[in-house]
């Protein structure tokens, strides 16, 4: 178990640029939006939790696709499906590695980037928390898409259309609490525990739907 | 394999679907008409029966389709629901063909919702779309829906094809309980439930009669579609199996001889796959 963690560790950081390529998007993303909306800095102020985490959700989605289509095409998958220990917490230790690699970089460039955005140090705390929360469950959910598309050959497109809806609850829970935690009438706490449930959610039907789809995929 | 071995086999295995299609051939003439003259009943009640609004007018006829083709795209989904269980856990061979015809039917219905309600809404709340939690909550279930119908498209066989829309079908209901309870959670622009509350209808019999009638001309006209598009589905995947028996022939090399033989046997794995 701990040698496929450190093994997935290994090959997501090593990947084509691995954990860098995911915070470069998410920077890209950041920085296309104040040319959208021009360089107000009120304005991107309000808009910063929402631009962040649309950033962040977009570059969770940019590596999904290789979660376990690698393994499908050099034949690992088969024996991690073959192996002594239950699918489901293999795909969590997969999901895991996959976090640590690509999602907690994210989280980690978010104070740097909420700068840009004019944030206020609250309001960097606050969207760093809510990411942090969220990103996880973002992961666990794009495991369960990444797990149907195995066997296709170009599954990103299609990924990235199953999962999105999936993500909604989560994109406007971890929105609303961070806007929360500026403005005053919102409240930061209730949003927060739910974006918490729906993250400890995922983490329990992220796991079994993505084995069962991958149980499905090999028959 | 003896021929012998192959009849019976094929008999037990066929005896479903077939015994299905034969009662659907016998129901479906009555279903349609019956299913004509409910949307009659509905509609005279609509126009000469229901009165006009006294605020909103001869407009709040709109609701008459919007309404039930809303309840209809949750029911939809709940079909889907059930089929990917019975797909999963029973693995009966109709249910994944179920949950397949029920998707574009599903779509079409909420779609049907949404564009009645922005005709509605414009004259009433002075916009075609608000961001608010139920409108937000059906769009997100038609994106679901236009999800799962590229998600059976992509994957070419239909077993493996029902099981992971099967695996996305459960992982999407989440949504139809925050649809239903969305008006309840966020008292938004759209009004709350009014005719399935624990206290009952809450509007008036001349408004509610028509409704029910028109919900269930609806009901009426997705079972016939649905029945349909089952039979459809059905009758489509023997001919790929058909097609891909005759094509297995041929590549085995047995060639004319074979390829005569193809469509008899071919009917075999029609359901063994």
């Amino acid at each position: 178990m701990g040698a496929l963690f450190i093994r997935e560790l290994r090959l997501s950081v090593r990947i084509g640029g691995g954990a860098l390529m995911g915070v470069l998007f998410f920077l890209i993303v950041v920085t296309v939006f104040p040319f959208a909306v021009g360089p107000d800095l009120n304005l991107l102020g309000r808009l910063g939790p929402a631009i962040l985490w649309i950033g962040a959700l977009l570059a969770t989605l940019l590596g999904l696709d290789r979660l376990f289509q690698a393994d499908q095409e050099d034949g690992s998958l088969d024996l991690l499906l073959l192996g002594d220990h239950p699918l489901e917490l293999m795909v969590l230790v997969k999901c895991a590695a996959q976090w640590i690699a690509t999602g907690l970089p994210l989280v980690l460039a978010t104070p740097l980037l909420s700068l840009f955005l004019n944030l206020e140090p609250v309001g960097i705390a606050a969207v760093t928390a809510t990411l942090l929360v969220g990103t996880p469950a973002l992961t666990l959910i794009g495991a369960i898409g990444a797990a149907l598309t195995v066997i296709l050959r170009r599954g990103g497109l299609l990924l990235s259309i199953l999962i999105l809806p999936l993500t909604i609850p989560i994109l406007i829970f971890g929105v609303s609490a961070s806007v929360g935690a500026v403005t005053d009438p919102a409240p930061f706490d209730t949003p927060f525990y739910i974006l918490c449930a729906l993250s400890l959610m995922s983490l329990v039907v992220g796991p079994i739907a993505a084995a069962a789809a991958l149980r499905g995929a090999q028959e | 394999m003896t021929d012998t071995q192959k009849k019976s086999f094929s008999i037990w295995d066929l005896a479903n679907p077939t015994r299905f299609l034969s009662i659907l051939d016998k129901i479906m003439t009555p279903l349609v008409i019956l299913t004509v003259v409910a949307f009659a009943a509905g509609l005279y009640l609509t126009f000469f029966y229901a009165p006009d609004d006294y605020q909103q007018g001869a407009t709040v006829k709109i609701m008459f389709i919007h309404v039930p083709a809303a309840w209809l795209a949750m029911f939809a989904y709940m079909v889907m629901t059930i089929g990917s269980l019975g797909t999963l856990i029973w693995k009966h061979p109709l249910a994944d063909v179920s949950a397949k015809a029920a998707g574009p039917l599903g779509a079409a219905f909420t779609f049907v919702s949404l564009v009645t309600g922005s005709l509605w809404g414009k004259p009433m709340w002075g916009t075609w779309w608000v961001w608010d939690a139920r409108l937000t909550s059906m769009l997100v279930l038609l994106i679901i829906y236009l999800g799962l119908m590229a998600l059976w498209r992509t994957i070419d066989d239909p077993i493996r094809a029902g099981k992971a829309a099967a695996i996305l079908t459960l992982v999407g209901f989440i949504n139809i309980p925050i649809i239903k309870f969305s008006v309840d959670w966020w008292s938004t622009l759209h009004q709350p439930a009014s005719v399935l509350t624990l206290d009952g209808p809450k509007i008036h019999a001349s408004i509610l009669i028509p409704l029910l009638v028109m919900a269930f001309a609806f009901t009426l006209l997705f079972t016939a579609l649905h029945f349909k598009a089952m039979k459809n589905e059905i009758l489509r995947r023997r001919i790929r199996t058909m097609q891909m028996q005759a094509a297995r022939s041929v590549a085995s090399g047995n060639g004319a001889v074979a390829a005569s033989r193809a469509t008899p046997s071919g009917q075999k794995p029609a359901t063994t796959h």
